[in-house]
Order: C-alpha cells, then structure tokens, then sequence
C-alpha cells in the first residue's frame, strides 16, 4: 500500500516530530508529565465530591462508571482541541517544505495516546481496588480503542484543516465540546429515559464508546454486533471523510496561513 | 545533456481577498449575502523553461515578480493552475532558511529535525552531524534551546544542514548570503563546491554580479510574465540592468 510505503520513507521525520511535540507539550518538566496524569483525576475527583457525595447519585460502583467516561472524554477531548492545532501550527514548515501534512496531525496524536495509555493503567488500578472482577472480556476493550483511535485521528483531520480555513473554529469547537460532554452521560445514567431518548444518545459516538467501557467492565457482557458495527461505522466515517478533506485541500492550505 | 525539469507554459494563481482569518460565522454572514469574494491573482503566468543536467539557472526579476512563487511550484509545494511541470529526479528546495526552526528544541534536535525535513535518513544525519557542527561554528551550543542563539547563528546551522544535500535539482533562494564575512565566504565555496558536483540548480538572486559570475541560463521574470529567457546572461543581464534604471 502506498500509505504505508509513504509512511516507512518519512518515519525519520515522524519519529523527529513527536519528539517535538513531546517536548513542546511538556517543556521538559517530570511534573510536565505528571500533570497529565493529575488533571483527569482531579475532574474525576471533583465529578465523585459532586454527584457521588453531595448529590448522592445511586449507581453502582459509581466510581467507575464516572471514570469510564471520563477515560474516553478526555483523550477524545485532547486529542480533537490538541490535534485541530496540527496544521496551523506547522505552517512554517509546510509552506517550505513539501511533506505530507498528515504527519503532523499523527504525531500530535501519539502525545494524546500516551497520555490516554497512562490514564488508562489507571483506570485498571482502579478496578482492581474497586474489587470488579478483570475477565478474560478485558481483552474485548481493544475493539472501542483501536476504534476510538481512528475515530480521533479522523476528527483532528477535519478539525485542524477547519481552523485553517476558519480561525474562530477554536471557540466553536470549544462551545461543541461542551455539548458532547453533556451529551456523553459521564455523570447520569440514561436508564431511567425512555427508549426513544436512549436511542438519540447513540448518535453521539463518545457516548457509544463509553458504554462499551461500562458494559465490559461494570456489567461484564460483550455488547452485541450492532454496537461494534456502529462504532466502526462512525470512525471509518470520521476517518475517511478526514482523509477526504487532506486529499482535497492538500494544495489550498498554503492560501490561508 | 539529461534534462532534469521541464516547465511548460505555467501558470500559477494566487488566491487574494479577505477571505483570511474571517472565521466560519463571518463566513457564513458573508454567503447568505453574496458579498463573499476570492479573487485569483496570477503570480506567474505563462512562464517556460528547462533544465539539464549540470545548467545552472539564474532566475531575475524585482519584488513581485513571482520568483519565489515559481520555486515554490517546481518544488511541489504549489500546484500550477494551469501548464505543466515535468520533474525527473530529486528536489531539494533551500527557500527561507533561518525559519520554521522550534525554539524549545535544542541545537542537536532542530538539526535532525531539520534533516528529515529536507528528507535525510536518520543514518546520514548521525553520520554527518559533527561535520554540521562544525561547519556552523556552533560545537559549544549543542544542548542550548534554540532561542538562545542569535540569528546569524540559526541561519549558519540552517545552511550547513541544507548544504548537506546532493539532489538532481538543486533549488536556492538567496541563500548564497548566509552569516558574516567570514562564513559568507566559507559558504559560498561550499555553495559552489555543490553546484560543481553535477546538480541542474536553479539560483534566484538580487545580485546582477553573481548571476554573471555562475548562471549559464537565465529567467527574466516581471509581475509573473516572462520578459527574457536564454543562454545570453551577459546580454539578458544588461537589458534587465537598463529596464530597472528606467524603473
């Protein structure tokens, strides 16, 4: 394939961006690294002091249930506001030398994997001290990762060639983040809704994704194959239409940065 | 002789307008009252020229006259709007050196990042590295942050790993001018030790003196159009030297 033959022949460059990105993004600093591991548990903690013990919401293994979602939220919400950077950021490059402009939305995105590896491990920890069992089911999780992955590189495509063409993308994504995050039933269950309205969270894909979490990990069953067949249906659609749009604009960014 | 680049009656648009930075909202505003407009703006028009094997072409012209936007176009990084650009071999491009360095980054990281740019592998690069060094005077600032150099210093780094090159199409934008008189001079040979090495480059360039001096071609470019195109420098130079005085 000549994506992979394209990518083998820049890996030099690849590999020499993320480690820029790396250290843009931490400066150097071991508290750099270790914040990122704080932030999403910080949320986590203010998301329990609120709904677990002020509110007192009654789900089971409420702890969990929060951290699934905010497992997914995070890395979608990183790397989407992170990877919608990728283009503008490096226009100094691009516009002298001819690469592919892929590259940089890629390597933006493995600084938002490890952070999302690192949460991860955590999540793990927790499950283990929350006493859920870990089954062999454990092992379907990958399927909403790999999926999840494409699904984000997909959208930091659209997202960063957007903002070159419209600066004030920044703010609406902001204002559209919000909205999905309140959409994503990270702190409610939807349960109690009726069918109808349960149906009109499925299409919002993070929400999809975190209930194959929940359903693996708080339920333990495997979701059924119309659930995988839509989470593969929104990041093979997020991805190709990402891929669309750098295809198509590839020569037109030049005009706008 | 090998002919290396073939371009053929090329025409490159630019856009223009206020269309830059108005943001979606704007965007939108300005579709639903017709008044959005992009205007193209022909930078290079009908301009044709090849290139062999060991030829070296000066290209002329004041600001303006889409020298730059032509380079840009034969390296790949514009499409033309018309015309066509036929390419045999390898382009390296040396275009506004001293920029889209990182400033966080080291001495030693913007250099191998810098090299994968210009399409080095990771072995060149760990093979040539100290000669880089060296040849920019920088041996005692390898771990300094970029930002901590001064700018004639970013620029010595930037030429030494862009001379570094051996492509079949070689691009240069004013870069023959690179740091004080003493690495001017040093980069210069360098510069010319390259061209000798059998490269087909292209050279754009303000100075009359150093066109003579090593073109064996040239393009004369006014406001995209082209006035002169040859193999009589000496003459092309002279009508060129007469047109500015006329202004």
């Amino acid at each position: 394939m000549t994506l992979f033959h394209e990518l083998r022949k820049h890996k030099f460059l690849f590999d020499e961006l993320v480690k820029r990105d790396f250290v843009r993004k931490y400066k150097r600093t071991v508290l750099g690294m270790g914040w990122s591991i704080c932030a999403p548990m910080l949320n986590l903690l203010v998301l329990w002091i609120v709904f677990g013990y002020l509110l007192k919401v009654n789900i089971p293994h409420f702890v969990i249930f929060l951290f699934s979602g905010q497992l997914v939220y995070s890395y979608f919400s990183e790397a989407s506001s992170m990877g919608m950077m990728a283009l503008l950021n490096n226009a100094p490059i691009f516009t002298k030398v001819n690469v592919p402009k892929y590259l940089f939305l890629l390597s933006q995105n493995v600084s938002s994997l490890i952070n999302f590896g690192l949460t991860l491990f955590l999540y793990l920890v927790f499950i283990l001290l929350d006493g859920l069992p870990i089954t062999w089911k454990f092992i379907c999780l990958l399927y909403p990762i790999a999926c999840l992955l494409m699904f984000n590189v997909g959208i930091g495509l659209v997202l960063s060639a957007l903002l070159v063409f419209f600066r004030d993308m920044q703010y609406l994504w902001g204002i559209a983040s919000q909205i999905i995050m309140w959409g994503s039933a990270i702190f409610y269950s939807v349960d109690s809704f009726g069918p109808t309205v349960q149906k009109v969270f499925m299409l919002n894909p993070v929400f999809v994704f975190i209930e194959y979490f929940r359903n693996i990990v708080i339920q333990g069953n495997v979701p059924g194959i119309e659930i995988h067949l839509l989470l593969l249906l929104y990041s093979t659609t997020a991805l190709a239409f990402g891929a669309w749009v750098y295809k198509r604009y590839n020569t037109e960014f030049l005009y706008y940065v | 002789m090998q002919k290396v680049l073939e371009v053929r009656d090329v025409t490159i648009g630019y856009k223009t307008g206020d269309f830059r930075d108005i943001g979606l909202k704007e965007w939108v505003v300005r579709r639903l009252k017709g008044n959005y407009q992009v205007n193209v703006f022909n930078a290079v028009h009908g301009v044709s020229f090849e290139l062999s094997k060991g030829e070296m072409l000066g290209i002329i012209g004041g600001n303006g006259a889409g020298k730059s936007t032509l380079l840009k176009a034969v390296s790949g990084i514009m499409v033309p709007t018309s015309g066509e650009i036929v390419r045999t071999g390898s382009v390296a491009a040396l275009l506004e050196l001293a920029s889209g360095f990182d400033p966080d980054l080291t001495v030693r990281e913007n250099a191998y990042l810098r090299g994968a740019m210009l399409g080095y592998t990771r072995a060149f690069m760990d093979a040539k590295y100290q000669e880089i060094l060296q040849f920019a005077e920088l041996e005692e600032f390898e771990e300094r942050p970029f930002k901590q150099l001064s700018t004639g210093m970013q620029s010595r780094l930037a030429f030494s790993i862009a001379s570094q090159v051996d492509p079949d199409i070689l691009i240069l934008d004013e870069v023959l001018s690179v740091g004080d008189g003493a690495f001017q001079e040093k980069s210069g040979r360098k510069m010319r030790e390259i061209i000798g090495g059998g490269a087909a480059t292209i050279l754009v360039s303000h100075s009359l003196d150093q066109v003579r001096q090593l073109c064996t071609k040239i393009l004369w470019l006014n406001k995209g159009e082209q006035m002169e195109y040859g193999t009589n420098v000496e003459e092309i130079c002279s009508l060129y030297e007469r047109f500015q005085k006329r202004g």
